[in-house]
């Protein structure tokens, strides 16, 4: 079976597409880790699942739906929404910019 | 103190040996005693918890013996593993993301619980976002087991599981994810339900891995698991997974079965000659045990280890520090590794190999426990592969720690319900214990089988020497 091996660049990769900040030995401590990880998880590839659906929910319901009505007093009013955050201007959260010129 | 399940507490509150005021004053010297160590209570809601103490004596006064109808978990003192929103109380994951985090409404198990007379006395400890199975990835420190101080008290609930154990209150919630209730009640002695995925509303429970998060809980005995899941089960039109449902009693002289894969290499002799112990208790009352296979269980942690992190690294995609909580930088290294991990399984070219595989694997197992429940009734089985380790031990190797789920891995990802049941302990004292794995909704009759077990075993749970 072919060794899964992380490089440098794969752990920088995943950590931008998870916007995770890591510091140097963080992700030399990750690739070993995870190298290990995957590699134990590799075993799967000796089930057979030809012709096997995936299981993504145990439930067996589909199309749920509930009534469609406000409930007023379950929703938050705006000072509630806005109260797990001091950085906020206008009733809206300030975020960081995103295009500059 | 001696140990009070919910039905002695409502007995001692109608011939008034004591009021709720009391029981909150006795749980919050033991906590204010031994908390210290053991390290399993994040915020104590000490004001809260005689506001409500007051109103249920006085809803006592005024009801007798009627208030328990309306009100089941009357003089019940619960503690909230620190995952469920409560409202105006702070609520961390055990994580520095959420150190300062107040939510503005409650999960629907906080206000049914509420609603049913329990009284709030805070909030627990857990490994942070519940990665874990010791309790030693919480961003507030590790949670000592009230057994033996250097040995872990199992996670990721491990506050649950060692308040309970410790007697810092009647009972408390849990989420079990991959053993994450069943793990702590087994390493401190006490009864923890893995209810069946569907049957207790997650809303207002900060989410972990969806497909596979159960919320339950840990008590002393299984008549209090039973009364506090009446509460708790039920839709509530909030989570779209629930369903109401009612499980018909299999006929006298149930089957057991006994998977022979949960009891291969890697069980530690003193975990499964309990169990052989326990198969007899159960023969002795009538039930008879049959060898069942599960021939796919052992790839139980490799599905595991894909599809969690891949719901991890999209569910804790939304903490950003903008509109609650610090940002990312804030999180801890198990978190860190799971989000790393579960990106790479889904990121484009590796999704087929991994996430998509270990689905259909994921189906291959349900199919072969749904074949195994048309011969029996039920399941026996070890919850860990050993008593609980040192604090520690594995601490430096995540895959060795991981694989300490291997045998709670089948009810998740098939979704069933299973109860982790305490029976006696090792020579040295540390709980030993088993689990009863059911059907789909079949929660009333594992009850039934717990009741009757701790009946004959005499098992009854009596609190360690805290003191030592």
């Amino acid at each position: 079976m072919l060794m899964t091996k992380l490089t440098n660049s794969d752990i920088e990769h995943n950590a931008d597409l998870a916007k995770l900040p890591l510091k140097k030995d963080e992700a030399e401590k990750y690739k070993t880790q995870l190298t290990q990880i995957l590699n134990y998880i590799e075993e799967l590839k000796q089930v057979d699942t030809e012709g096997v659906e995936p299981t993504s929910q145990t439930t067996g319901l589909t199309d749920v739906a509930r009534n469609d009505e406000v409930k007023l007093l379950e929703s938050l009013n705006e000072q509630q929404a806005l109260s797990g955050s001091d950085n906020v201007y206008n009733s809206c959260f300030i975020a960081e910019r995103l295009i500059r010129k | 103190m001696e140990v009070l399940g919910i039905k002695q507490i409502q007995t001692g509150l109608l011939e008034k040996e004591f009021t709720c005021v009391d029981l909150v004053d006795d749980y919050l010297k033991r906590i204010k005693s031994f908390d210290s160590e053991i390290n399993s209570f994040l915020t104590l809601t000490e004001d809260t918890a005689y506001a409500k103490a007051k109103d249920d004596d006085k809803i006592l006064t005024e009801l007798g013996k009627d208030a328990f109808k309306k009100y089941p978990l009357l003089g019940s003192v619960v503690a909230y593993k620190d995952l469920f929103l409560t409202k105006g109380v702070r609520t961390t994951a055990a994580s520095k993301v959420l150190e300062d985090y107040v939510p503005e409404y409650s999960g629907t198990v906080v206000e049914r619980i509420d609603k049913a007379g329990g009284i709030m006395i805070g909030k627990l400890n857990c490994d942070a976002w519940a990665h874990g199975s010791s309790g030693e990835n919480s961003d507030f420190g590790v949670t000592k087991n009230p057994w033996n101080k250097e040995y872990v008290p199992g996670g990721s609930s491990s506050g649950s599981g060692a308040a309970v154990a410790s007697g810092f209150c009647t009972f408390a919630t849990g989420t079990d994810t991959c053993g994450s209730i069943r793990l702590p009640a087994n390493y401190c002695g006490v009864v923890g339900l893995k209810p069946t995925y569907g049957s207790v509303s997650r809303y207002g429970v900060i989410a972990m891995a969806s497909s596979l998060d159960s919320v339950g809980h840990i008590t002393v005995n299984s008549e209090d698991s039973e009364r506090v899941y009446n509460v708790t089960k039920g839709t509530d039109g909030k989570d779209a997974t629930l369903k109401d449902n009612s499980f018909e009693f299999p006929k006298e002289g149930a089957t057991i079965g006994i998977p022979k894969e949960f009891f291969v290499k890697g069980i530690d002799a003193k975990v499964g000659k309990k169990i052989d112990e326990a198969i007899k208790i159960f023969e002795s009352a009538g039930y008879k045990f049959k060898e069942v296979s599960i021939p796919h269980m052992k790839y139980g942690i490799s599905v595991y280890y894909i599809i969690q992190p891949a719901e991890v690294s999209s569910n804790l995609g939304r903490y950003d520090g903008i509109r609650y909580g610090h940002g990312r930088s804030y999180f801890g290294e198990e978190a860190k590794r799971r989000i790393m991990l579960g990106t790479y399984v889904l990121s484009a070219g590796y999704y087929d190999a991994y996430y998509l595989k270990a689905m259909k694997v994921r189906t291959v197992i349900v199919s072969e426990v749904e074949k195994v429940f048309e011969e029996v009734d039920a399941m026996i089985a070890p919850v860990a592969p050993t008593p609980p380790f040192k604090i520690g031990a594995k601490a430096d190797n995540p895959l060795e720690m991981y694989l300490t789920d291997i045998y709670a891995a089948t009810a998740n990802l098939s979704g069933i319900a299973s109860l982790a049941l305490p029976f006696g302990s090792t020579k040295t004292g540390l709980p030993l214990g088993f689990q009863l794995m059911g059907p789909r909704f079949s929660e009333p009759f594992l009850f039934h089988l717990g009741s009757k077990f701790e009946k004959i075993s005499g098992q009854t749970y009596k609190f360690p020497n805290l003191e030592k």
